[in-house]
């Protein structure tokens, strides 16, 4: 077997695949619920 | 991880970071809108706590222990009490990289879904999140070692679910090694 090189190998290419799946959400824009909600909150802050 | 210190108000600095609350929470729930949820429970905790964040501390630490907090507490409404998160072995996918080395993204989605949701966590956390094990094992609230163990289980696990032998080289490099282990998959499956 080729051991530890083979084995840093899948890792490589497992975390290589995990980012890809993350980063498809990661890159998405930030639905405007998100804005509205921070902005309301912000609001509610600055009534305390 | 240890980012400049953001002298910012919290409050501000949170916009910075649903991108990256988002990725985790479809990371744990495998479903956008329940994500969305569960990111804007997070927020919205994270506001009234706001007071207990300590300002030169990790935020997006802290903001990701408040939406996984969350996540497993809504879980374990739901399910019972796993003894074993390694628990149900789902049917075992034979799918083998592409000649460019990479899996197929659909392929690698679809066996990262059968992972239990505690080893997706870990793999987000320190695969790919950048946290060490001993953040992450502060964040999740069990031992670095476990951390550890855990996530070599969940990659071994992924191994399995692709198809891939722990230890094979998944480069087509035409190696010796690479044929040997070719040919040792093909009399296991013999």
């Amino acid at each position: 077997m080729s051991g530890d090189k083979g084995k840093m190998l899948v890792k490589g290419t497992i975390d290589e695949n995990l980012r890809r799946v993350y980063e498809e959400t990661l890159e998405e824009k930030v639905p405007d619920r998100f804005v509205a909600l921070l902005e309301q909150l912000r609001k509610r802050q600055e009534k305390k | 991880m240890t980012p400049p210190v953001d002298t910012r108000d919290p409050l501000e600095q949170l916009m910075d970071h649903l991108p990256a609350l988002r990725a985790f929470a479809v990371s744990l729930t495998r479903n956008p809108s329940s994500a969305d949820d569960l990111v804007q429970d997070t927020v919205v905790k994270a506001w009234e706590n706001i007071g207990k964040f300590q300002v030169g501390t990790n935020l997006r630490a802290w903001l990701f222990t408040i939406l996984r907090n969350t996540f497993f507490s809504s879980i374990r409404r739901t399910r019972r009490e796993v003894a074993d998160p390694d628990g149900v072995m789902a049917g075992r996918l034979s799918v083998k990289p592409d000649h460019d080395g990479r899996l197929a993204l659909n392929d690698f989605r679809r066996a990262f879904d059968q992972l239990s949701p505690e080893h997706r966590e870990v793999l987000i956390l320190v695969g790919v999140s950048g946290f060490s094990y001993e953040e992450a094992a502060n964040m999740t609230g069990v031992a670095a070692g476990t951390v550890k163990s855990r996530a070599s289980r969940a990659r071994a696990k992924l191994c399995v679910l692709l198809g891939m032998e722990v230890g094979e080289d998944p480069l087509p490099g035409g190696n010796a090694e690479h044929m040997a282990a070719i040919a040792q998959s093909g009399n296991e499956a013999a």
